[in-house]
């Protein structure tokens, strides 16, 4: 059996009476693609963050890469990466500062780095740019580069956050070939997305729903329960349950 | 009728070409959606047409009127939406449809009845500060906002980027209401799927448009074999499918591939290819092309 | 430890490639050194001079020499009546009267009788302090040359007078409220309308304003409005704290007081408009507005150091800074209670220069966002 490499028990996260995460639990194993999907409001951005040890959980507990959330966040965060739509990489930077920047900032030899930062730009086909300033790549580059470099150390675990949105679709298909090539090396990736054609490449996939966890289950055993054709089926008919969906 | 007219548009910045010689009409009422990704052009042309930009050649009409020359009158009959929360977040939702009727010379009753389903959805929350709102609810405040005037023509900027796919379909749920109001709607979004929704689209990358007309006719004219294929051991499948030699190209589509073959391939060709190769289930079935995929054989056809 | 050198890093290239925020960075210090070391200076260089002679004669023309000689002094005028010394202090322009006694060489030898009056313009205490002490070693080097020359016995009294026509109690607050009332102003209505303006545009809320029927001035209007009013506010708190609780009075006419500090406002909130169009971000703005109004106000105003010791082409500089003038108009308002006629010129300038900031700025006001 795969060890886990996530674990939630009863996380939950308060904002004074609000209850924005009620008390979710489920385990992700190594090496799964696990999609997290949910409408807005829905407290997907707050779990998540609790996850990266970014917030501290009012109730419950997070073993994430073998660490607590709530006593050993340094310890989780020195162990994942993260990534999301809105920022990850310095736009006045060059390609190859980034890489460094980050590499140090994780604590790799200046060895590695150097190593890893040649092997990356010949995957990606970006030698050419290596000295060019982020903010000129055009935005689905930005986006791989991105992914790239939240997995350069190597982490047990991969979070993204609406890594694709705005993407042209072939751009969004050649990041998700990334992602397997992830997966297949054994980091766990952890995605939010609104592409609901993304949900069906996860190995399995929950869906949040005011606070709680309503469904959990692989796209294929999800839409079999539901009697749908597609997850963006299995969507709508759990959302439409929403009370706070414009809260 | 043309109420939108742009000829030979062009605009860089510094060496960057945004948008390369555009030339397309609107016609009054219709809901034109202008479909791409990020980076395409999309809000570069929207700003030049609701005249907060000027182009650096060519030209373009809004109902007649000239979007260099004549841009205040143009400034009083255009509603428009950009691509960020663009309303007040320190004052209360009220207050900020209060305050756009009012720079438009008109009251919030006057129209009422044209964002009347939008804003009933908000009214419980209309003291709350906008910048507490959620964001379905920030974009319905900002469509009203953009409404409350009575534009002839609406400009909406990925007014659905980054919300999930209910709200999304509710969004445009209610831009199709407004259509019986005889509003012209022109929307640009990154998402193929809400192409099927609008009445003519034009497909948009690095500043062209690839294409231009109904989402059915697109679709109609694809000219490629196109298949979906499924089997067991979909994460191989996909390397052997780009591998077999008649195969043009290959692309997930959620649970299946989608599969373009070269001329005179057929599906039992392919099923013993990978009979062969020992994949088991093997579904392959002829189908008709998406948005998505016409976009993305025009945008491999450009390179 | 590497995590943190590579942070430092990467702040390093952040600073760099903003080229308009290292200007600011790296330029600002050097004139800061400029301006506060030509700007600062304790000594008085340029003391004004006008003279009551009924002597005339030898002594009182040798002493008159004396300070002609001296590069501290110029002999401006010449008085004719005892009762010009106060109007002369009024027009500003002289800053010590030297009053001779009658007969005074005779005086000065036969009966030790003989006087020299120094009245210098107590408005700013240090300075007047300061020019009496230079004034009084050139006497005394008088006396010893006398001295030494004759080896009679030749003396007279020095009688120095702080005139304080108008700060009897040598307060400093009197020299400072008027500078405070400047600076106060500036701040409020050039920095925060400028910001304000600003914020729109990084808000994103400008794009929307744009595109509507609303015209664009309606927008400055608008915006410059409220930070007027709070400026009226303020500066009729300053004004009554100043009144009655450090008991400054307003010598002058409050009519014209006011007057001239509307004015004022209005060239501030207009230099706010123009920093607006010029900048793009509140950062920018505030940048800005430290560096191209601020320093130079508190330091080119008159209020801390003295326009006159300062080299000519600062002088030059602090003739467009508006604090400057409006700071003078309102000391010469407030506490010398002079009227209109003697603060007519800083009316003029400060309206001349609130046209050309408003249009200027008009003209750089986009009506589209590139």
């Amino acid at each position: 059996m795969n060890k886990d490499v996530i674990v939630a028990e009863g996380l939950t996260k308060r904002f004074g009476d609000f209850v924005a995460v009620d008390h979710i639990s489920f385990q992700v194993e190594e090496g799964e693609i696990f999609g997290f999907l949910g409408a807005n409001g829905a407290g997907k951005t707050t779990a998540m963050r609790m996850l990266c040890g970014l917030s501290h959980p009012s109730e419950g507990r997070g073993i994430v890469a073998g660490y607590d959330v709530y006593g050993q966040s340094e310890q989780v965060k020195k162990n994942i990466g993260y990534m999301s739509q809105k920022f990850s990489l310095y736009d006045d930077l060059k390609v190859w500062e980034n890489l460094s920047l980050f590499g140090g900032i994780y604590g790799m030899p200046d060895k590695k780095i150097r190593e890893k930062t040649n092997l990356l730009l010949g995957e990606l086909g970006f030698q050419d740019e290596r000295n060019t300033l982020v903010k000129s790549l055009p935005l689905g580059w930005k986006q791989k580069l991105a992914f790239s470099l939240s997995i350069f150390h190597d982490p047990k675990i991969v979070f993204l956050d609406e890594p694709t949105g705005g993407v042209d679709p072939v751009t969004r298909r050649q990041f998700w070939e990334l992602i397997y090539q992830a997966a297949d090396r054994g980091i766990t990736v952890f995605v939010t997305t609104h592409y609901m054609d993304e949900a069906e490449y996860c190995d399995r996939v929950s869906i949040m729903v005011d606070g709680k966890i309503e469904a959990l289950d692989s796209p294929f055993l999800l839409k079999k329960s539901f009697g749908v054709e597609t997850m963006y089926d299995v969507f709508l008919q759990l959302a439409r349950k929403a009370k706070r969906s414009d809260n | 009728m043309e109420i939108v007219s742009v000829r030979n548009l062009k605009k860089s910045y510094g060496k960057v070409q945004a948008i390369r010689n555009l030339s397309f009409d609107v016609n009054e009422g219709e809901i034109y959606g202008i479909i791409g990704p990020d980076g395409a052009g999309k809000t570069t042309l929207f700003r030049i047409l609701t005249t907060l930009l000027l182009a650096n050649e060519g030209a373009a009409t809004i109902d007649g009127l000239d979007v260099v020359k004549n841009y205040k009158q143009i400034r009083k009959q255009i509603g428009y939406m950009p691509g960020r929360f663009s309303l007040y977040p320190d004052l209360s939702v009220e207050e900020n449809l209060t305050f756009f009727a009012t720079i438009f010379n008109t009251t919030i009753q006057e129209n009422y009845h044209l964002v009347e389903d939008i804003y009933k959805q908000i009214e419980p929350f209309k003291t709350r500060k906008a910048g507490k709102l959620s964001g379905g609810m920030k974009q319905k405040l900002a469509l009203s906002c953009a409404l409350i005037h009575a534009p002839k023509v609406l400009f909406l900027d990925e007014p659905t980027t980054g919300v999930d796919p209910v709200s999304r379909k509710e969004f445009w749920e209610m831009l199709k209401n407004l259509k019986k109001h005889g509003i012209t709607i022109l929307v640009s979004t990154p998402y193929m799927d809400e192409a099927i929704l609008c009445d003519r689209i034009a497909l948009v990358q690095d500043g062209e448009f690839m294409q231009v007309d109904t989402p059915q006719n697109i679709i109609d004219s694809y000219s490629e074999t196109i298949w979906s294929v499924k089997s067991d051991r979909m994460h191989r499948l996909l390397q052997d499918l780009r591998d077999c030699p008649w195969v043009k190209t290959t692309f997930s589509f959620g649970e299946t591939y989608h599969v373009t073959a070269k001329e005179k391939a057929t599906v039992s060709q392919l099923e013993t290819f990978l009979t062969e190769k020992g994949y088991r289930d093997i579904i392959i079935k002829a189908i008709h092309a998406t948005i998505e995929d016409c976009f993305m054989s025009l945008t491999q056809k450009k390179e | 430890m590497k995590q943190f050198l590579s942070f430092v890093r990467k702040e390093f290239y952040h600073i760099f490639r903003d080229k308009r925020t290292m200007l600011i960075l790296l330029v600002m210090p050097v004139i800061m050194i400029v301006l506060f070391g030509f700007a600062i200076t304790t000594e008085v260089k340029d003391t004004q001079v006008a003279i009551f002679d009924p002597s005339k004669d030898i002594a009182t023309q040798h002493i008159r020499d004396m300070f002609q000689a001296n590069k501290y002094f110029t002999i401006a005028e010449e008085l004719s009546d005892i009762n010009q010394i106060n109007d002369v202090f009024k027009k500003g322009k002289i800053n010590m009267v030297i009053v001779f006694s009658e007969n005074f060489a005779d005086n000065m030898i036969h009966t030790g009788d003989a006087t020299v009056q120094l009245l210098a313009d107590g408005i700013e205490p240090n300075q007047a302090s300061m020019r009496v002490g230079y004034a009084q070693n050139i006497l005394s080097a008088y006396l010893r040359n006398l001295s030494q020359a004759d080896g009679a016995k030749a003396s007279f009294q020095v009688i120095p007078e702080l005139k304080m026509l108008y700060n009897p109690q040598q307060k400093s607050e009197f020299n400072f409220v008027p500078g405070v009332i400047g600076m106060m102003l500036l701040l409020i209505c050039a920095m925060m309308s400028s910001i304000a303006i600003v914020r729109e545009k990084e808000m994103g809320t400008m794009e929307v304003l744009l595109a509507s029927p609303l015209p664009p001035a309606y927008i400055i209007l608008a915006k410059a409005i409220p930070y007027f009013a709070i400026s009226c506010v303020n500066l009729a708190t300053i004004l009554l704290l100043s009144a009655f609780m450090l008991h400054i009075p307003i010598a002058g006419s409050l009519f014209w007081l006011i007057a001239i500090s509307m004015m004022y406002i209005i060239a501030a909130l207009s230099l706010g408009l123009l920093i607006s169009t010029i900048v793009d971000s509140q950062l920018a703005a505030m940048l800005m507005s430290s560096l191209v109004l601020m320093i130079p106000t508190i330091l080119l105003s008159g209020t801390v150091f003295p326009i006159e010791s300062m080299p000519g082409f600062l002088q030059d500089l602090s003739a467009i800074v508006p604090a400057r003038w409006f700071t003078e108009a309102v000391r010469k308002l407030m506490i010398q209670g002079v009227d209109f006629r003697y603060v007519a010129k800083e009316f003029i300038i400060i309206g001349i220069m609130i046209v050309v900031f408003v249009s200027v700025a008009l003209k750089k006001f986009k009506i589209r966002l590139e």
